[in-house]
């Protein structure tokens, strides 16, 4: 097999395009001159089809997604998906990847689990547990005594069960939550309030009513469902750094559709990655097929900065330089009179300004300038 | 349980520092100033993982659908 690598190492092709020619090679039993012959060609192919310099990329990867995309829905459409939890799709959620959302209408969790839980339906539903938020009312009945002032709380035995709590630890979580005193008698809770106050009473009704007594707050339900060999959990909303944290979970493989969150918690490069992933299935799911190229240019511009950018007027296309070209896009007469007030000025580098202006444009065999050599 | 490494995670592509020598030589080659760079953030989680200065260059090896492996850089500002 080495014998093909020093022949695949004097070309500077791809890895993808390496591989593939290697594998070939072997299946066919192919001896080196024969090699040579074939990577100097694929490589002349390669050369062939590369961008020229100067090709307006941008704009042939807008038209692109543009395209397909006046044949998404435009209403917001959810469906039913993996595991009933229902997801934006189609254009909706296109723009909202494209305008860098900091809260998706519908954010979800895709978490993997560790190796010794993964297999274990129980084992699943105990870091399902960890993460759900469970509130008062899914564990226990909830009753006002106006007459005694207090609240009394008379738990479900069978929904602590499943949600694997003790009253013991409903009580802790309680008082420390509210801050007040519960006293326990024959299985039920009773809040005291020792203001004779109806206010107060349902204030404290209120508060308990929305204290998270376990889980993450963000997360309102889990689903688990089982992927090929292991337990997936799915989760309606999101919070990627609590939920990496949890015991169980398998933080490497642990994913939300909130790329703002990814950006936040792992960087710019996992940002980069997750917008042309939820890009490409957004299109996929609708039966539009767009080459990743151009989704990858788009996040590309939208990563450049080392800051996630929306595209739009508070993202890359606001950043542009030419006042002309921002005025084209949108506010125009914000930016035109903002660019009047502080005395801008506009070189017309750019190609929006100059066929605003009227004048050849720098790309493709304008880019170029001739100068005749005299001789 | 050792701690998590964000460079541990399927969407985080590996990123290293470059030495002062080997950027200069890839400025070079590239024949570009560093600026003209993509930016990384010296608070970006993994940039921070790794231990940067602002003015390193960043070396990222990603998993691209089309090209199998690519090589990208990022200035750290």
């Amino acid at each position: 097999m080495t014998k093909y690598d020093d022949v695949l190492n004097k070309y500077p092709l791809p890895s993808a395009v390496k591989e593939e020619l290697k594998a070939e090679f072997e299946r066919l039993g192919i001896n080196k001159t024969k090699a040579r012959q074939i990577v100097e060609r694929c490589y002349q192919a390669y050369l062939a089809n590369l961008m020229e310099p100067g090709e307006a990329a941008g704009i042939i990867a807008a038209q692109s997604i543009g395209e397909p995309g006046t044949q998404m829905t435009m209403r917001t459409f959810h469906y039913a998906g993996v595991a009933e939890i229902d997801v934006t799709l189609g254009l909706p959620r296109l723009i909202e990847i494209l305008d860098v959302r900091k809260n998706p209408s519908t954010p979800m969790m895709t978490i993997r689990l560790a190796e010794d839980y993964a297999k274990d339906r129980n084992k699943a539903r105990e870091v399902a547990n960890r993460i759900e938020a469970t509130y008062i009312l899914d564990i226990a009945d909830v009753a006002t005594d106006i007459r005694h002032m207090q609240i009394i709380i008379t738990p479900d035995e069978k929904a602590l069960e499943r949600k694997q709590l003790t009253v013991e630890e409903v009580k802790k979580r309680i008082e420390k939550g509210l801050k007040t005193e519960v006293e326990e008698s024959e299985g039920k809770l009773i809040i005291a309030i020792s203001e004779p106050s109806y206010k107060v009473l349902m204030d404290t009704f209120d508060k308990l009513r929305r204290l998270v007594l376990a889980g993450i707050k963000e997360i309102r339900r889990v689903i688990i469902r089982k992927d090929g060999e292991e337990y997936v959990l799915y989760t309606e909303g999101s919070n990627l750094k609590k939920v990496m944290k949890v015991k169980g979970v398998d933080p490497a493989r642990t994913l939300t559709n909130d790329i703002y969150e990814i950006y936040e918690v792992l960087g710019i490069e996992a940002a980069r990655n997750a917008v042309i992933r939820e890009a490409i299935s957004t299109l996929e799911e609708q039966g539009l097929e767009v080459n990743v190229r151009h989704i990858m240019l788009v996040a590309d511009a939208m990563t450049a900065d080392g800051e996630l950018k929306q595209i739009g007027r508070h993202g890359v296309a606001g950043e542009k330089q030419s006042i002309l070209a921002r005025a084209a896009f949108e506010m125009t007469v914000n930016n035109l009179l903002d660019a009047a007030v502080q005395g801008d000025k506009d070189s017309l580098s750019g190609i929006t300004e100059n066929i605003i202006v009227g004048q050849p444009i720098k790309l493709g065999t304008g880019d170029v300038e001739l100068i005749a050599r005299l001789r | 349980m050792s701690k998590f490494r964000m460079q541990d995670h399927v969407l985080v592509p590996k990123h290293e520092v470059l030495s002062k020598e080997v950027a200069e030589e890839l400025l070079k080659t590239l024949g570009i100033s560093p600026e003209q760079l993509p930016k990384i953030r010296v608070d970006d989680p993994v940039a921070k993982e790794i231990g940067v200065k602002v003015g390193d260059i960043v070396r990222i090896i990603r998993e691209s659908p089309t090209a199998g492996k690519s090589i990208a850089y990022r200035l750290v500002v």
